[in-house]
Order: structure tokens, then sequence, then C-alpha cells
């Protein structure tokens, strides 16, 4: 691939166009490590629909022009959280956005730039490594801790104490908070707001009892304390988790002592 | 490049065990505090000396000598000091702690930084305690 030129035309004539379809042009960030030094950009005229998601753009580049390219997904239905990436310079589920939103205005050209999610190590492509994302997620302890004997029923909840934590039961560990936030990608062992938010969803749960645990470990010196409330967790997550909001939470427990 | 493969993995694992310290705690919480009485001391030391009864022109060493002369602006000017030091000290602390990439670089800016502070209080404090109003102007 490296050998032909810079920006070599991709042929796209087999990818189907139903009726309706417009042409855009999906740019997308490409990288081989076995035959590239640095990542590089690939441009793709390719048929969409407006109701079409980013997601499909990529299936069909896949399946019907480049074989080689890279990407996670699963469900398909923005559950699983594999297709994080970045969509138009915001981090974002592939299967969640649609094109329609992305329209440029009338008569002008529409171009889509997709490329993998940042400060995590980029393998292939839109593919990047997710582990240092789950070593920060297993470090907070993210199952429920209780001591004493096992009750022979179920642990019951009032609705009230579930409520409290309902915001951060959402989330899927798709990565598009951590990857977006500043701290994070200059310093990468901080725990980041993934992390952060996993940890608030057993800490404020009145059945578990190991938030003091919990809290010890964000307290330190890479924890809730390194996060600058510039709200690009907030505004990336799919899921709508409040996630700035549940780190001060962790930050004001920390602060008073009190859960 | 094919041959050799390495990956840039400037994140694999190796987070040390909590240290059970307060430190980064009580430096946010002083973050906090010291920015809003800066707000104060600042805004009013501008006020009084840029816009107050002719402002700068006024200012020379017999004005100085005469704050300096009440314990009330000794104080001010004490707590400006330290507090603004301290803040921009901390502020920066977190900035190369962001930004610098090898640990060598971290430790010698910190230091640089450290003994920058530590010279400034210092020098700053000693100023305040230490003025003559009566040194003669050889």
């Amino acid at each position: 691939m490296t050998a032909v030129a810079e920006n070599p035309v991709h042929d796209t004539s087999q990818i189907p166009a139903p009726e309706g379809s417009l042409t855009i042009t999906v740019k997308i960030q490409r990288f081989n490590p076995e035959l590239d030094d640095e990542p590089h950009w690939e441009s793709y005229d390719v048929p969409a629909l407006p109701t079409d998601r980013v997601l499909n753009l990529l299936m069909n580049i896949k399946n019907y022009v480049d074989g080689t390219l890279s990407f996670r997904r699963s469900c398909a239905h923005g559950i699983c959280g594999s297709d994080a990436m970045q969509i138009n310079g915001i981090n974002r589920l592939a299967c969640k956005v649609l094109v329609k939103d992305l329209l440029a205005k009338k008569g002008k050209q529409t171009t889509i730039t997709v490329a993998p999610i940042k400060g995590l190590p980029t393998m292939k492509d839109l593919y990047v490594d997710m582990e240092p994302f789950f070593e920060a997620y297993r470090a907070v302890k993210p199952y429920l801790i209780a001591y004493g004997n096992e009750p022979t029923r179920e642990r019951t909840q009032s609705a009230a104490d579930r409520e409290r934590f309902d915001d951060t039961t959402k989330c899927i560990l798709c990565a598009c908070c951590t990857s977006s936030c500043p701290v994070y990608w200059a310093d990468g062992s901080y725990f980041g707001p993934a992390a952060i938010v996993n940890a608030h969803r057993f800490i404020f749960d009145s059945r578990d009892e190991g938030a003091e645990e919990r809290l010890d470990i964000l307290n330190d010196a890479e924890g809730v304390w390194r996060c600058r409330t510039t709200f690009n967790c907030t505004d990336a997550c799919p899921r709508g988790i409040q996630v700035t909001k549940a780190i001060q939470e962790v930050k004001r427990a920390l602060l008073f002592k009190r859960i | 490049m094919a041959d050799a493969l390495a990956l840039d993995k400037p994140r694999a694992p190796r987070r040390p065990a909590a240290r059970r310290s307060n430190f980064e705690l009580y430096s946010w919480l002083f973050m906090r505090i010291s920015g809003l009485a800066l707000v104060v001391l600042v805004l009013g030391h501008l006020f009084i000396m840029n816009i107050l009864d002719g402002g700068v022109h006024r200012l020379n060493f017999a004005f100085v000598a005469g704050r300096w002369a009440s314990p009330f602006w000794q104080f001010w000017d004490l707590s400006m000091l330290w507090l603004a030091e301290l803040h921009g000290g901390n502020g920066l602390r977190t900035i190369i702690d962001d930004y610098a990439r090898k640990d060598s670089t971290r430790f010698w800016l910190k230091m640089l930084l450290y003994v920058s502070m530590a010279v400034i209080l210092v020098l700053g404090t000693l100023v305040i305690f230490t003025f003559d109003p009566n040194i003669s102007a050889s």
C-alpha cells in the first residue's frame, strides 16, 4: 500500500447505492504497523443514505473496497461499546451517529473524518489497545464488596438508595470519556473518567461496604484530584452519563468524609 | 519496520499501590481557598497601586516605606506573596506532572520549580520583615 501514490483513488463502484443515496467522502486515519511508520489519511467516496449510520459506511468500505480496514464493532446498536472512535473530531460510537446529522450545507461536499480514539496506543487503523483502560477500571475494584455472613435472601435496597447511583450504572465501558480527557492524554497513569464512574457506581451503593477502600485508591496522586472539570467526558458519553458530576461527587465524599 | 515491530506502550500497567496520603486532597483544597483569597488581595493591591489617588505616579520609596510601617499592609503583602507563590507553584507542579515525558525531566523541572519558589519566598519575606525606611542612599 505504501508503494503507491500518497492518496490512492479507491474504487468504490462495488458498493450498492440505493435510491436516494448521495456520495459523501469518508476520510479515515489508516495505520498498518507492519508497513507504516506513521498513521496517514485515506479518503473514500461512498454512497450513503441520510439514515445510514457511520458504521454502515465503514462496513461498506471494509466489505467492498478494502478488507484490511480494521475497527471493532459487535452489537452495532449502541449497547456493547466496541466501536468508539473519533468522528469529525468528537468521540462517538460509530453505530449511534447518523449521516444526516453530519451533512454539509447544501451544495457542499460532505466529508466525515474518522480517527481512532486518542490516549490509547493505536494497534491498527481504528483499533486501539484497550488494556491500559481496563487496567485502570480493574484497579478501582468494580465489584460488590461485602463483609459478614452471606444473607440467605437477596440483598434488598430502597428505591431511593438505588436512585443514588443510577446514572453511573449506565456505563458500557466504551472509553469515549477516558479517551477524550486531556489529563488522560497527557498523563496515562491517571485513572480516567470511566474508572471513576465505575467506582462511583459501587461507592454510593448502599449494599456495598468497600467505599473506603475505593476512596483511598481514588485519593491517590493519580486519582480524582487530577480532574480539571473540562467536561469533555460528559460531552463524549454516548449513554448521557453526567461523568464530571460523578467525579465531583467522589471528590466531595473524600473532602467531607461522607458518602 | 516490519521485522522490528515495537509498539509504543506508554500506558503499560505500572500502578503503584495507594499511598494513603491526603496531600493531593489538601493541595486541591488549598488551590480553591487561595484562589478566592487572591482575587481580593490582588485586585485590592492593583486598585491601590494603579487607580487610587493618582495611581502609579505617586509610588516612590516614601510611599512604600509608609505602607510597610503598618502591620496591616505588611500582613497583606506577606499573605499575597505566600499565597500567590504556593498557588502558582502548585499549578506548575501539576503542569509538569502532565507534560514531562521522562521521569528525569520531571524530576529536574520540579527541582528548578521548588528552588525558585524557595528563593522568592525567602527573599520576599526577608524584605517585608527587615525593611529599613531609614536606609542611606549611598
